[in-house]
């Protein structure tokens, strides 16, 4: 019994420790980002490996869904003979969840578990501790661009998705279905309002994409130096940013009221 | 080549970005408005900001706002921005109808034959309110309530499965 609240009172202490920690290289990263050198060319590199490289899965993805919404939606809304409002619905859960929920998921597993990896890699073969050495930062140098990069393709690549998935679910509602395409385009026009579905689902994306980011190069900086240790960076990595995102949609949908 | 792709890449974020704050997010409208009309009505049901305005099947405008009549009246008050280039006569009627038994609601606008048209700000004062789906219900049933017993039999059948 006292071990298990010994156990309890050193996790939770632990826990805390790690939270500090967390947040202490979060803002260590955003001091970097607005101090010299800007590191562009670093940058760019980043956004084509992180934002790039995620376009095809972020894209297929989002017309994928896209078109299963306008088949699903299609086989409820026929039922109340209220199928015209298939643009309502593809469009509202798109926007509202779908877009920004699923590209964080996306995105973690398809960029952040390279992240953790590569910076995971990084410390088990002692190449942070040789930046140190030549009295370069490694927050600085290697994680600040990587984090940025997802922080700014986490909404493009979002937006990106919504505008797939828009057009998968008109060509499934509209194609093959044969709803109206000016009803399609006008129920979506007159139910995504600018401050509640949109700037709600920017929000939401630049949100997800700042907690993808700080956990996966978190994990990657503090993995054990050896190959367990990186592997075990790279899932937490994954599984931590997704819950992460998955609490955090909850919490902002609840303030946001969108 | 990998600059190019970012670049490309961040530019058709941003156009999808633009896409859905100006063209979903935005103003439903996009033709000229600019004249302002004004229509009372007892009962609005579900009409709502940025419903359509159409005449004949053909959108000219959207709903504005929706307020309480100043007047005092307890009477709904439609704010609607319509292309101010319509000649719309000074006798023109307004009618919430639905698109389909339970699709959105909009403002249909019937002209009418006078010869004086309205001006910015005019007010409509040929009204018909919304048809509320519940209270036509609550009339079915009450009459049905008032038939004879005999027909209970037949009304028992279970509901089709047609899912």
């Amino acid at each position: 019994m006292l071990a298990l609240i010994r156990h309890t009172g050193w996790r939770t202490v632990s826990n805390v420790f790690e939270l500090g920690g967390i947040a202490v290289f979060g803002g260590r990263m955003v001091y970097q980002t607005f101090s010299p050198p800007w590191r562009l060319r670093r940058l760019v590199d980043e956004i084509y490996t992180t934002g790039v490289l995620s376009l095809a899965i972020v894209l297929l993805s989002g017309a994928v869904v896209g078109s299963v919404l306008g088949l699903q939606g299609y086989i409820t809304l026929v039922r109340f003979g209220a199928e015209q409002s298939l643009g309502s619905v593809v469009g509202l859960s798109l926007v509202r969840e779908f877009g920004p929920v699923l590209t964080a998921l996306l995105v973690a597993g398809r960029a952040g578990s390279a992240v953790a990896a590569e910076i995971g890699a990084m410390v088990a073969t002692e190449q942070l501790d040789g930046l140190r050495m030549m009295s370069v930062d490694p927050v600085d140098f290697v994680a600040q661009p990587k984090a940025l990069a997802l922080l700014i393709s986490m909404p493009l690549l979002s937006a990106l998705f919504i505008v797939f998935g828009l057009a998968g679910g008109y060509v499934v509602g509209v194609g093959l279905l044969g709803i109206d395409g000016g009803t399609y385009i006008t129920n979506l026009e007159t139910s995504i309002t600018f401050r509640d579905e949109v700037v709600g689902s920017v929000l939401k994306s630049v949100v997800f994409g700042a907690l993808v980011a700080l956990i996966s190069t978190w994990r990657g900086f503090t993995s054990a130096p050896n190959s367990a240790g990186v592997s075990r960076a790279t899932t937490g990595a994954v599984v931590q940013a997704s819950v992460a995102t998955l609490v955090f949609d909850y919490i902002i949908t609840a303030l946001w009221g969108g | 080549m990998r600059d190019l792709l970012v670049g490309v890449f961040v530019l058709s974020g941003f156009a999808a970005l633009a896409y859905l704050s100006i063209q979903l997010g935005g103003s439903t409208y996009s033709g000229p408005g600019g004249l302002l009309l004004y229509a009372s009505f007892d009962e609005v049901g579900g009409l709502a900001a940025r419903s359509p305005v159409v005449i004949g099947g053909v959108k000219v405008g959207q709903v504005k706002a929706i307020e309480l009549s100043p007047d005092g009246d307890f009477r709904a008050r439609v704010l609607m921005d319509v292309d101010e280039n319509l000649k719309l006569p000074d006798d023109t009627a307004a009618s919430i109808l639905t698109q389909g038994v339970l699709g959105s609601q909009y403002v249909g606008l019937e002209p009418g034959g006078s010869e004086t048209m309205l001006g910015d700000r005019a007010e409509i004062t040929y009204t018909q309110s919304a048809i509320v789906i519940e209270r036509l219900i609550g009339r079915v049933i009450q009459s049905l309530g008032n038939s004879s017993d005999g027909d209970d039999k037949e009304s028992r059948s279970e509901p089709g499965d047609d899912g």
